[in-house]
């Protein structure tokens, strides 16, 4: 006999507690109509044996197993496109995905191996591109100012920003990251970073079922943060950012987060007078699932986009929440090879043949990931003479004069 | 079956290595550490004999290099039994000293089979792994590929050859095996799994003796190979090219 | 017998002498050229006397042939080697870093109390003082051995000699085992051969690598031809594979397989970190690409910024003709 468990209304998974048989059960959960918006609107539905309205059937109807040894449980590359439109506003991205995975590997079902390849990094290393802690700051040897290091300087700052790992480490991010460094400086802003004493903020490990990993990396940042004073923590990884408003609370670390889209909108005043070079170019923004269709940020990037002299902007069919993730999402990155391999595509090719139809020149975005994932797709769809990836940063940058290799 | 696992740690290569004062081994003090891979896929092997016919595991290590990361992951893999031997030496041993110092531990575990990594990038003075098959007097065969058990007292070990060729070996047990790969790739333990592993799981100890070092063998020097830098770049028109690559080959053996 | 000699253990493949044989008698004879003695060549299997002839860069060929020999079971040439290092006094033994002398060096090492250095690239010896090169930690140290209790027993890495096939005196001994060898506990029952079908790129020695810069399916060709003449195999990049001119089995980096061969010839790959990750463990890493600034340089032993469409072909050429001469 099938009992459906009774929770009150305001009772809330944490990642910690997230148990895939209670969640089914969950009054969430329940209310699921089966009306299979989330399998039609998914990039990916069509490769899943069990989207997410078949997985919620399945599991009620007691094949939780046959679900669990699928490869759909490693399909969803975390675009929360399902979740947005979703008529009863489950938490699917965020709840169900996570908890199947972190059953799967409870019960010794293995992840694709570049996922676990990615879990075993960002746990020995705290970092996913399994480079080694102490070289966290390589990206600032080519300044020309120090950084403030605070985990070797420790101080009160204004802004402490959390780099993060694409940004840190890998070398077509870290232009980015140098240029970001500049202009915080040119806007007089008083700002640390974390050094070697940084750690991913695990937002990604959660999402594909290591919340083991997610909880010990939380409760090191959590102590790590506390011992610094600052007014922002400053991110330009939207998936940093989301899992500092909506998970870091459930652990009660309220720090007072921003992207940098948002951070810069606010200081717009401060920020025009200096954008002084033209960028003459059609320029359309891609908006990222996290800033975007998750936390409701679409017009920040575009206000800063505005603001450069010369910039023309157009939008993409699909924009806002209706734009199309690039399949990196939170984790995506590691699911390329599985996703291919069950009639999977990677989405970045189609993003960037949607953003040359438009016409534009230039391909604005504000993800970390985004800039591999996109240079990759426009060589493989041969738009190399059409259309370039930049990140808004380097647009600013180039139009404040900071920009490093003259050409943007 | 019973079954027994060496796990050694390794300096992790992900920092540059330092040389110690002496200049005659590398300096541990700022090494961090991480199990040697093939010692990784021993122990997997021996979970997958037993996941398939049944019998214990038991991993040994040296108290040595921040093995207990290890032997907790290694706990929450479903390894029986974990034996600790506590060693103060400020190096890892030479295979030599290393194979007296676990012969009689492993021994106390009366094995079937022994299961250890058939290398580890830190060995000189030879390898561990044969040295305690001698130790133990037991049979040795190495670089195995896959391990099936094959009837009462029996393994089949698939042997690594050149061109991706397997040699099927039949081993009478009691036997020693180094291990290069396991039938399948070492599996993933979530790291809940493993910190509950750090509540509950328990590790004994057992001392050992430690081997003396090899006589009239000694490390004269340790130092850093040239390092290259960026690439040499090979100038000219595309024959003089294709002559200099031609004969870059040749002296580094690519082609005879 | 001299307590001189320079011993090789020659090693068969497939009943032919496997090439790191000719590379030790290289070594070897480099010692004895330097240090005086004999090059001995110890050649044990199944049937061998007729391939006694091929070890001409030794000075002895010394043969044993038993059932128990014929495939690699280490009892018996464990046994045998036991018993020839005791009649036969060398200085040095030297053996390949392969699968059969992996297994032995420490083996034998253990039974005859020999020193036994392993990772070797270079040897010196001057009397009774043998000082060895040798490369540990995955090639980022290199260590310097002096051994002064000989016999030593040297594990050489492959590429560390030049081959030789003459310059000793050949003289062949064969030495019949008094009595059949036992067996011993591992015994070598049959080679197993991968099925037909695509190849293990991972298992090869020579990779001629693809990448964007092929620019067409038709192009692959080209580096086809390359690879059969350096006697390798065709890995790619993975917008190559992506593009479906080569099946994933034949895909190198992050999402594809990890390769180490000896040589990986990369030609038009541009190096971008996931791709690295695949292959920067190389012995030699060779790149062809036109962009000067291809990070692919960075981790590159040698480059050539030139078109790899141009120099592609005069390279095969050059091989093939090569190998005609």
């Amino acid at each position: 006999m099938i009992q459906a468990t009774r929770l009150s209304n305001d009772y809330k998974f944490t990642p910690s507690t997230l148990d895939i048989e209670k969640l089914i059960w969950s009054r969430d959960f329940l209310g699921c109509l089966q009306c299979g918006l989330c399998a039609g609107t998914c990039p990916l539905g069509y490769t899943m044996n069990y989207p997410p309205r078949k997985m919620i059937l399945n599991i009620r109807a007691g094949n939780l197993d046959k679900v669990l040894r699928d490869p759909s449980v490693w399909l969803c590359i975390s675009c929360y496109t399902c979740s947005s439109r979703c008529p009863k506003n489950i938490e699917l991205t965020d709840m169900l995905w996570p908890a199947l995975r972190d059953r799967a590997l409870q019960e010794g079902f293995q992840p694709p191996a570049e996922l676990q390849d990615a879990f075993e990094k960002i746990y020995k290393y705290g970092n996913v591109l399994g480079q080694s802690p102490k070289k966290r700051l390589e990206w600032t040897k080519p300044l020309d100012f120090p950084v403030l290091n605070l985990a070797t300087d420790p101080r009160p700052v204004d802004v402490l920003w959390a780099v993060e790992c694409f940004p840190s480490y890998y070398p077509r991010n870290q232009i980015v990251t140098r240029s970001f460094a500049k202009i915080l400086n040119q806007l007089g802003i008083d700002w640390g970073v974390l050094g070697h004493k940084e750690k991913c903020l695990g937002d990604c490990d959660r999402l594909y079922g290591e919340e083991g990993l997610f909880e010990i990396l939380l409760e090191s940042n959590i102590e790590l943060l506390r011992t610094f004073e600052f007014n922002t923590l400053l991110v330009i990884d939207p998936h940093a950012y989301r899992a500092l408003v909506r998970f870091y609370p459930l652990y009660g670390a309220n720090f007072p987060a921003k992207h940098y889209t948002m951070y810069l909108a606010e200081r717009l005043d401060q920020l025009k007078p200096l954008l002084k070079n033209p960028v003459e170019a059609t320029v359309t923004y891609h908006d990222n699932c996290c800033i975007g269709r998750r936390c409701g940020c679409y017009e920040a990037p575009r206000q800063l986009l505005e603001a450069i002299p010369g910039i023309k902007l157009v939008e993409m069919d699909r924009n806002r929440e209706n734009a199309l993730c690039c399949g990196g999402g939170g984790g995506g990155m590691w699911l390329d090879a599985h996703i291919t391999e069950h009639g999977g595509y990677r989405l970045s090719d189609e993003r960037v043949r949607q953003a040359a139809a438009t016409g534009a020149e230039i391909m604005a975005v504000s993800c970390p990931y985004e800039l591999s994932r996109f240079e990759d797709s426009i060589k493989v769809d041969g738009l190399e003479d059409r259309i370039r990836v930049r990140d808004i940063i380097e647009l600013l940058a180039y139009s404040m004069g900071l920009q490093e290799g003259g050409v943007v | 079956m019973k079954i027994s696992v060496v796990i050694r740690q390794v300096p992790d290569l992900i920092e540059p290595l330092t040389i110690n004062s002496t200049g005659t081994w590398i300096d541990y003090e700022e090494a961090m550490f991480l199990v040697n891979e093939y010692d990784d896929h021993a122990l997997e092997q021996a979970l997958l004999l037993k996941e398939a016919h049944g019998g214990t595991v038991t991993a040994v290590a040296l108290d040595f290099g921040d093995v207990e990361e290890t032997l907790y992951a290694a706990a929450a893999k479903g390894v029986d039994r974990i034996i600790k031997i506590p060693y103060t030496g400020e190096k890892s041993p030479s295979p030599l000293e290393a194979a007296p110092l676990f012969a009689p531990v492993i021994a106390s575990t009366s094995p079937d089979l022994v299961l250890v990594g058939v290398q580890s990038y830190e060995e000189l003075q030879g390898t561990f792994a044969p040295y305690l098959a001698h130790a133990l007097k037991l049979p040795y065969a190495g670089l195995i590929q896959g391990v099936e058990a094959a009837g009462e007292g029996f393994v089949r070990a698939y042997k690594e050859f050149p061109g991706a060729a397997k040699a099927l070996l039949r081993v009478q047990l009691p036997a020693v095996l180094g291990i290069l790969s396991a039938s399948k790739p070492p599996r993933y333990v979530p790291i809940s799994r493993v910190r509950a592993a750090m509540k509950e799981a328990h590790f004994e100890e057992q001392e050992g003796p430690l081997g003396e070092p090899a006589p009239g063998i000694h490390v004269k020097r340790l130092f850093y190979p040239e390092v290259s830098g960026r690439a040499e770049i090979l100038e000219g028109s595309e024959e003089d090219i294709a002559a200099k690559i031609i004969q870059i080959f040749e002296e580094k053996g690519v082609i005879s | 017998m001299s307590a001189r000699d320079i011993a090789v253990l020659a090693e068969l493949h497939q009943e032919k002498i496997a090439p790191i044989t000719y590379e030790l008698l290289g070594c070897a004879r480099a010692l004895a050229e330097a240090a005086g003695g004999d090059v001995v060549a110890f050649l044990l299997g199944g049937h061998v006397e007729a391939l006694a002839g091929q070890l001409a860069a030794a000075d002895r060929i010394i043969t044993v042939e038993d059932p128990a020999l014929a495939g690699f079971s280490p009892e018996p040439y464990l046994n045998v080697l036991e018993n020839l290092l005791q009649t036969e006094t060398p200085r040095v033994v030297l053996l390949g870093s392969t699968t059969i002398g992996l297994d032995l060096a420490s083996l034998v090492g253990a039974r005859i109390q020999a020193p036994v250095v392993t990772g070797c690239t270079r040897l010196q010896l001057a009397g009774e003082q043998l000082t060895v090169l040798s490369h540990l930690y995955a090639g980022k140290m290199c260590a310097e051995v002096e051994v002064t209790r000989l016999p030593a027993i040297c594990v050489m890495l492959p590429g560390s000699y030049r081959e030789r096939k003459e310059g000793g005196r050949g003289q062949v001994e064969v030495r019949p085992c008094e009595a059949p060898l036992p067996a011993g506990a591992v015994t070598f029952e049959k080679m197993i051969f991968p099925e037909a079908g695509d190849i293990d790129i991972t298992q090869q020695d020579i990779l001629v690598a693809v990448g964007r810069g092929i620019k067409q399916q038709e192009n692959i060709e080209l580096a086809e031809e390359l690879a059969e003449a350096l006697g390798g195999a065709v890995c790619a990049s993975r917008p190559v594979v992506d593009q479906g001119w080569l099946p994933t089995t034949r895909q190198v980096g992050k999402s594809g397989m990890t390769v180490k061969p000896k040589c990986y010839l990369a030609l038009g790959i541009s190096g971008a970190p996931e791709h690295q990750e695949g292959m920067k463990n190389s012995h030699l890493i060779v790149a062809i690409n036109s962009d000067p600034k291809a990070p692919i340089y960075d981790i590159a032993h040698y480059g050539a910024v030139v078109d790899l469409m141009d120099l592609a072909p005069v390279l095969t050429e050059k091989l093939k003709a090569r190998k005609n001469v």
